[in-house]
């Protein structure tokens, strides 16, 4: 490894902390959905660390695996937010409060 | 080796910082790409050249350029609407709530106990590796994933049909 395994770790925290500020501040869906992104992509940060720790390809192996059910979890996403586009006109999400008491 | 390491860092830490707090989502699109090639970057100095390839092929290639659609579509030319209530308060109590996870998480991957570090095997390369263990100890999830891929393609085209009415 080039820097100690902590140096991975702690980029892919910051990155994970990023990706939650960024749920939880932001009201447009689909900078909401980038974020999540985000997350999802510290967390395969911090396998392939681990798998070069080790030396071992099983976190090599989750990422690639990770890395697809992303994918498809966006197309489902982008999909249902291009629903919501065409029903309510907006993408904001304070505007979807129908199951607020 | 040590100072790429630091330069992709900066460069996945700010462009996330940017990707957050950017007003344009179509510039938080891209700023994202930028993140994602930063972390391909990282990986290649993991010794992980496959994933490396494929995060920039399927992340920065084809979900990064969906969200891009997706943005061209709906048309979100102007920053975010003004919000109805500005909810300062709200927002600076979740940004320490993250610092608190950071906090959280460092103190979890700080105290654990970490097995000693073995030799590199001499060899294949990272591909034959990724390879062998695919086809074999995991192609079950191999195939359940292509079964997942055909449900979120179904799924997707079903959400984003329009109604013909």
């Amino acid at each position: 490894m080039v820097v100690p395994l902590n140096y991975y770790l702690a980029l892919s925290v910051a990155l994970f902390a990023l990706g939650v500020i960024g749920v939880i501040i932001r009201r447009n869906a689909i900078v909401i959905f980038m974020s999540i992104e985000m997350m999802l992509n510290s967390v395969n940060l911090a396998f392939i660390a681990f798998a070069d720790y080790f030396k071992a390809v099983d976190g090599q192996m989750f990422v690639f695996f990770s890395l697809t059910v992303a994918a498809a979890e966006v197309a489902v996403g982008l999909a249902l937010i291009v629903a919501i586009f065409r029903n309510r006109g907006s993408i904001y999400v304070d505007n979807l409060n129908i199951l607020k008491w | 080796m040590e100072t790429l390491f630091f330069v992709l860092g900066a460069v996945a830490l700010i462009s996330g910082g940017l990707v957050v707090f950017q007003p344009h989502p179509l510039r938080s699109a891209l700023w994202l790409i930028v993140n994602f090639f930063a972390v391909a970057g990282i990986y290649l100095l993991a010794h992980a050249e496959f994933i490396a390839v494929v995060q920039v092929i399927v992340y920065a290639g084809a979900i990064m350029v969906l969200f891009l659609f997706v943005i061209m579509l709906l048309n979100l030319r102007r920053p975010e609407e003004d919000p109805v209530m500005p909810y300062y308060g709200q927002k600076l109590a979740g940004i320490i709530l993250s610092g608190f996870v950071v906090l959280i998480m460092i103190y979890g991957y700080t105290r654990a106990k970490l097995p000693a570090v073995k030799e590199m095997l001499p060899g294949m390369g990272n591909t034959e590796t990724i390879a062998q263990s695919l086809f074999t100890n995991y192609l079950l999830p191999f195939e359940v994933t292509s079964i997942l891929l055909l449900v979120a393609i179904v799924g997707a085209v079903v959400l984003a049909k329009s109604r013909l009415k």
